[in-house]
Formats: structure tokens, C-alpha cells, sequence
């Protein structure tokens, strides 16, 4: 069954400037994320991972190349147009779990709904419905610091989720939790890639992750080495 | 996003960080206090004076030499008592005109002393300026014409002179000359932080014969009738031109010493006004500060916040509204304190203390105003911030 391409980026560079200095983070990137996909993104560290899950989800503009994000034309939107598209169709998952401190878990999943504009009162009703999914229905009011690291992150993943993006972008979701707690959340995004759909892009430095993935794309120096699907390597 | 929508955003920003708030709203709390209560004080000051001039009586003219201006110096007086006969003559009843002869002297009772001010007035004063007596008699005609050595203690003066003694009948001396007390005021306060008790009366000629002088300081008169007093006062001084040709002589009535008084208090409240002013303008910019510093430290939640879809107006909306929240909460704390500050004043001490609603509102305002002026740039920082290097920032 083929959907339109969540996400499709072709040939896409990425350079920072760093004291007059051009660091080439990305060299030219060619990479779809089809909608409902399961794609491991693993290298190295300093190949350039975290930069295109960025420009994956509309956080940055590529230097170079041409990015659309659900079909519409990257290099043509203005920053807050870029901002409702994030809004909508992108939900992001960091290593650092990133919630609002001394703010309730329930706020915190609703965060994404405030800039959509959704009232009060729904927001709260469909983040503890989120809550509920991620097994989190009895700890909405409490604040991230009364949460163990893997309770946190499943926070963070229903604040992804509570907007029904298309993509969800995890940059090693699981870096910062021991393996136990860590196989829990990874169960955890692919249940719900399977379930709602949700195309999911994981960053990954365990092999053992990346063989779960229906599609791995290695990377290394700021250029994809490898990608499972036009190389046959994984079930496409 | 919504307005409404912002403020709760930057109210549920502030509430989740109080001790932060609070600690930022300090300065404005302490500015808008003290704006409040020193405007207040200064208001409450003037009232004070207004009432007690206008208690001196609507008709009173008060003659001097010279000119009644702010920051004109005071004019030696060539006035007399022959002056004052005429002055009598030209309003007709010699017994609305008083007269003054002031310095300040000690006085002696036993081993007790006090320095007061020793007025050589005429029998006419408690007419003129209706004073009362608690106890004995005041002046008469004859203890004027013949410069007799008796003399009418303020409250104070009796009390510090005979703490344990009734004063009438006592012996004094004022610059070592022996008086017999006659009589004691009824008490008149403080005014202006001056003790107005602090006098003793004694009959101008006896006075003038102490301070070796023919001269009176300030004539006083009652004038009979409310609605001519300009005039009559135009006419006093023409007069007493006549009489001292080539001096100057002012009648002022009590609306003009209202109006002069009004103008040095009213200076008095504008200062205290600006010195809280200033105190109002650093606590803004502590909020500026405490708001760029909390731009630093919130770079993570700025850039979460964008990742979620929030543009960059509105991340700028929300810490400019937290700024003005900030102020304007600090702006109504503030008021609340100062306005219980003036009462606990006007209460306890006394310096008088009256609020005023323009101090209020305008407290409140500039607090506001602070906010926005001061928010616009930690929130236009904010704004701008990138949301991956606010991401990466540990
Ligand atoms: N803001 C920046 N300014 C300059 N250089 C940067 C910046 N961000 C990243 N880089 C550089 O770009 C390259 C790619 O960084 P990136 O974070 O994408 O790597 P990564 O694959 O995610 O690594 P890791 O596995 O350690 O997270 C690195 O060489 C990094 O130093
Ligand atoms: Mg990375």
C-alpha cells in the first residue's frame, strides 16, 4: 500500500558556521520517510544524525537541497508558517526528555495543543486520554520531578503524540535510561507506530534497536552510507 | 494563539517559577510603596497645613514689610507702634489690629530653663487670632500701656518651666528680667513637626524694652468685612507708604499664604514623587534583568516550546506579558503596601498621611508601562532564540 512520502528530503546539506569556520554537518542527503514507516538512523557520533532529524522535523532549514514536510515546500514557508507545520504534522522525542519544569504531567502533554489554538478544557481532556495510552493514567498531576526517567519520557512521547502528527522523531529516545526501562519506552514507540500509524524515525546507537527497525539508515560523516531500503538489505 | 490564551501561558509560566516572581516583582513592589506612601505623606502634609491656616480665620490680613514670595528673604521692619495706632485708625476698631514682636529668649524658673520664643503682643491677640486660655488671664490694655512685666506661658513652656507647680502667680525671667506669670494657653499641637506651644506672650512695650527696640516685626488685623479685605489691605499699605516712603509692604491675606504654602508643598510632594520615582525605574530595570537572565536560564523551555509550534511572536508574547504581569502584580502589591504603610503612619506618628487616587493610578501605570518597556527586549531575545541551539543547550 503506498501513501504520499511523510517527509522527503533530497539532497539536503546542512553547514554551521562556527568563528568564521564552515563545519559541514550534512553533505547532501537524499532520504524519504514514508508515512507509517519504522526507520533506525544510526552512526557514529559527529556523523550528523541529530542535524537531519532537525531538518526532518522542520526545527532548522537546510543550507542546500530540497526538504518537503508533508508535501509542502520547506524553503517556502515563513517561520511561523514552519511553526504550524511542526505543530501538525511532526512530534518530537529527545533524549533529554525536554518537559516544562514544576509543571504537571498533564500540561506538559498539552503543550503542543496550546499553539494549535485548542481550548482549555479539551487540551486537558485529550492529554490525560494520551497520558492513558503511554500507561501514564494515574500520574497526571505530577511534576516531571516526581517522575522516574522512563515515567518522563513516556510524558514526552504522549506530547508528541497529542497532536496526531504523521511523523514521530526520536533522537535516542532511550540514551538517557537503563536497559530495562529503556526496552519499556522503545516497546512503547513501536506499539504505537503500529497502532496509530505514526511513521517513526529513531536515532540509535544499539545494533540490537536498529535490527528491530523495519528500515536502517546508517550515516557517517555527514553522508547516508547505507539505507536498507534502496539497498534491499531489510524487509521494505 | 489567542491573547487570552498568552496570558495564561505567561501567568502559568510565572506560577510555576514563584519564588523567581516574587523576587523579580520586589523592586516594583518596594518602588510603587513608596511612591504611594511618600505622595501620600506630602498630600497629607499640605492638607495638614491648609487646615491649620484656614483655622486662623478666612478675614485675616497679615501686614510685613516687604514682599510675600517663595525664596524672598524676610525684611527688616521699620514699623511701629504709632504704625500700628494708624493701622487701627484706618480699619476703624483698634481692637482687630495685633501686633508682634518676636525673639527667642530663656526663660528661668527656679533651676529649670527652656529656650522659647518671647512675643511682645498686644491685648488684642486671642480677638485676632482666637486663642484660648486654660487657666489665669491674657494681657489687658493696661499691662500694654504700662509695659507691666506679666506674661501668658504656652502649654509647653508651663509645663517644662513647672512640671509639678500650678505656673499662674509663679515668677519667671526672660533675659533676666523677673515677669509674673498670669495666664497659660490651652494647648495648639504640633504643626509641621514645630511645637506651637513653645511661646510665651508679654506686653509689646515690656518686650520692646527687652530687646532695646521701637520696632514691631508683623502687624495682624481681623478684618470686618470678608468681601472688601483686598481692599482694605490696599489700603492699610497705602497708609503705611505714606508713613515709611521709599519701603515696601505687603497685606496678604490667608488665600495668598495658602497659595504660596501650596506651592512650596506642592514642590515638597513632586520631589518625594520623583524620588520614588527612581526607585520605581530601578526596580524595572531589575525586572529587565531578572527577565533576560531568565531568557538564559529558560533557553531549553524556549526552544521545547518551539519545537511543539509555538512561532516566535508568540514565545515574544509570553515574556513580554510575564514582564507586565510581573510589574502589574508587583504594581498591586505594591499599592496594597503602600496604602497600608500611609494609614499605619497617619495612625501611629505624627506625620499626616492622606492617599490620593492620581498617586495610585499613577503608580499602577508606570508599573505597567515599566513592564512593557523593559520586557521588549528579553522578550524580542526570547523570540529570536534558535530553537536547536536552545535544544542543545545543557
Ligand atoms: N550549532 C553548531 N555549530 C557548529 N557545529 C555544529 C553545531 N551543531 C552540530 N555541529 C557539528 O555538526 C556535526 C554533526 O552533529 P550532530 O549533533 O548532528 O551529530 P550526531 O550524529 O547527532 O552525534 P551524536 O551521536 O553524538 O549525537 C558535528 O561535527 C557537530 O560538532
Ligand atoms: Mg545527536
Amino acid at each position: 500500500m503506498s501513501r504520499a512520502p511523510a517527509i522527503e528530503a533530497f539532497d539536503v546539506s546542512r553547514t554551521y558556521e562556527l568563528d568564521g569556520v564552515s563545519v559541514p554537518a550534512l553533505r547532501g542527503v537524499s532520504l524519504t520517510v514514508a508515512a507509517g514507516d519504522y526507520v533506525a538512523l544510526t552512526g557514529p557520533s559527529g556523523s550528523g544524525k541529530s542535524t537531519l532529524m532537525h531538518l526532518l522535523g522542520g526545527l532548522d532549514r537546510p543550507s542546500g537541497g530540497r526538504l518537503v514536510i508533508g508535501g509542502r515546500e520547506v524553503g517556502t514557508l515563513s517561520a511561523p508558517e514552519l511553526a504550524r507545520l511542526r505543530n501538525e504534522t511532526i512530534g518530537f522525542v529527545f533524549q533529554a526528555f525536554h518537559l516544562l519544569p514544576r509543571t504537571s504531567a498533564v500540561d506538559n502533554v498539552a503543550l503542543p495543543l496550546v499553539y494549535r489554538g485548542v481550548g482549555a478544557r479539551q487540551r486537558r481532556e485529550r492529554a490525560a486520554a494520551m497520558l492513558g495510552r503511554v500507561g501514564l493514567g494515574h500520574r497526571l498531576h505530577h511534576r516531571p520531578n516526581q517522575l522516574s526517567g522512563g515515567e518522563q519520557q513516556r510524558v514526552a512521547i504522549a506530547r508528541a503524540l497529542v497532536t496526531d502528527p504523521t511523523v514521530l522523531l526520536a533522537d535516542e529516545p532511550t540514551g538517557n535510561l537503563d536497559s530495562t526501562t529503556g526496552a519499556a519506552v522503545l516497546e512503547l514507540l513501536e506499539r504505537l507506530n503500529v497502532e496509530s500509524g505514526v511513521a517513526l524515525v529513531m536515532v540509535t546507537h544499539d545494533a540490537e534497536v536498529a535490527a528491530r527497525a523495519r528500515r536502517r539508515v546508517a550515516m557517517r560523516d555527514g553522508v547516508v552510507v547505507t539505507d536498507s531500503a534502496t539497498d534491499g538489505g531489510g524487509g521494505a | 494563539m489567542r491573547l487570552a490564551e498568552a496570558w495564561r501561558v505567561a501567568w502559568d509560566a510565572l506560577r510555576a517559577n514563584r519564588m523567581r516572581s516574587a523576587l523579580t516583582m520586589l523592586g516594583v513592589v518596594i518602588g510603587v510603596a513608596s511612591v504611594v506612601l511618600l505622595v501620600a505623606i506630602g498630600t497629607g502634609t499640605k492638607q495638614r497645613v491648609e487646615q491649620q491656616v484656614e483655622g486662623l480665620g478666612s478675614n485675616l490680613l497679615l501686614v510685613v514689610p516687604g514682599r510675600l514670595d517663595v525664596g524672598s528673604a524676610p525684611a527688616l521692619s521699620p514699623l511701629t507702634l504709632q504704625d500700628v495706632d494708624a493701622v487701627g485708625r484706618v480699619v476703624g476698631d483698634p481692637n482687630r489690629v495685633a501686633v508682634t514682636v518676636a525673639s527667642g529668649a530663656t526663660v528661668r524658673a527656679g533651676n529649670r530653663e527652656d529656650f522659647t520664643t518671647v512675643q511682645g503682643v498686644l491685648e488684642t491677640t486671642p480677638t485676632v487670632f482666637a486663642r484660648e486660655l486654660a487657666r489665669g488671664r491674657y494681657l489687658t490694655r493696661s499691662d500694654v500701656d504700662t509695659g507691666r512685666r506679666v506674661a501668658v506661658l504656652g502649654d509647653s513652656v508651663a509645663r517644662s518651666l513647672f512640671p509639678d507647680r500650678e505656673a499662674v502667680g509663679q515668677q519667671i525671667n526672660v533675659a533676666g528680667v523677673r515677669f509674673r506669670v498670669i495666664g497659660v494657653f490651652v494647648p495648639l499641637g504640633q504643626s509641621l513637626g514645630v511645637d506651637r506651644d513653645d511661646e510665651v506672650h508679654v506686653p509689646v512695650t515690656a518686650a520692646q524694652r527687652l530687646y532695646g527696640t521701637q520696632r514691631v516685626d508683623a502687624i495682624a488685623v481681623k478684618a470686618p468685612d470678608r468681601e472688601r479685605i483686598d481692599e482694605l489691605g490696599e489700603r492699610i499699605v497705602a497708609e503705611l507708604n505714606g508713613r515709611h516712603p521709599g519701603t515696601e509692604f505687603s497685606a496678604v491675606t490667608q488665600e495668598q499664604i495658602l497659595g504660596v504654602l501650596g506651592d512650596i508643598l506642592g514642590i515638597l510632594t513632586g520631589v518625594l514623587a520623583a524620588i520614588a520615582g527612581i526607585s520605581l525605574l530601578v526596580g524595572g530595570v531589575g525586572v529587565s534583568n531578572i527577565m533576560l537572565v531568565s531568557v538564559r536560564e529558560r533557553t531549553r523551555e524556549i526552544g521545547l516550546r518551539k519545537a511543539v509550534g509555538a512561532r516566535p511572536r508568540d514565545i515574544g508574547v509570553q515574556f513580554l506579558l510575564e514582564a507586565v504581569l510581573l510589574t502589574s502584580v508587583g504594581g498591586l502589591t505594591g499599592m496594597a503596601l503602600g496604602v497600608g504603610g500611609a494609614l499605619l503612619v497617619a495612625a501611629v506618628s505624627p506625620i499626616p498621611a492622606a492617599v490620593t487616587w492620581w498617586s495610585l493610578a499613577l503608580a499602577f501605570g508606570v508599573s505597567a508601562a515599566v513592564g512593557i518597556v523593559f520586557g521588549v527586549v528579553p522578550a524580542q531575545r526570547a523570540g529570536r532564540l534558535d530553537p536547536v541551539v536552545a535544544l542543545r543547550t545543557e
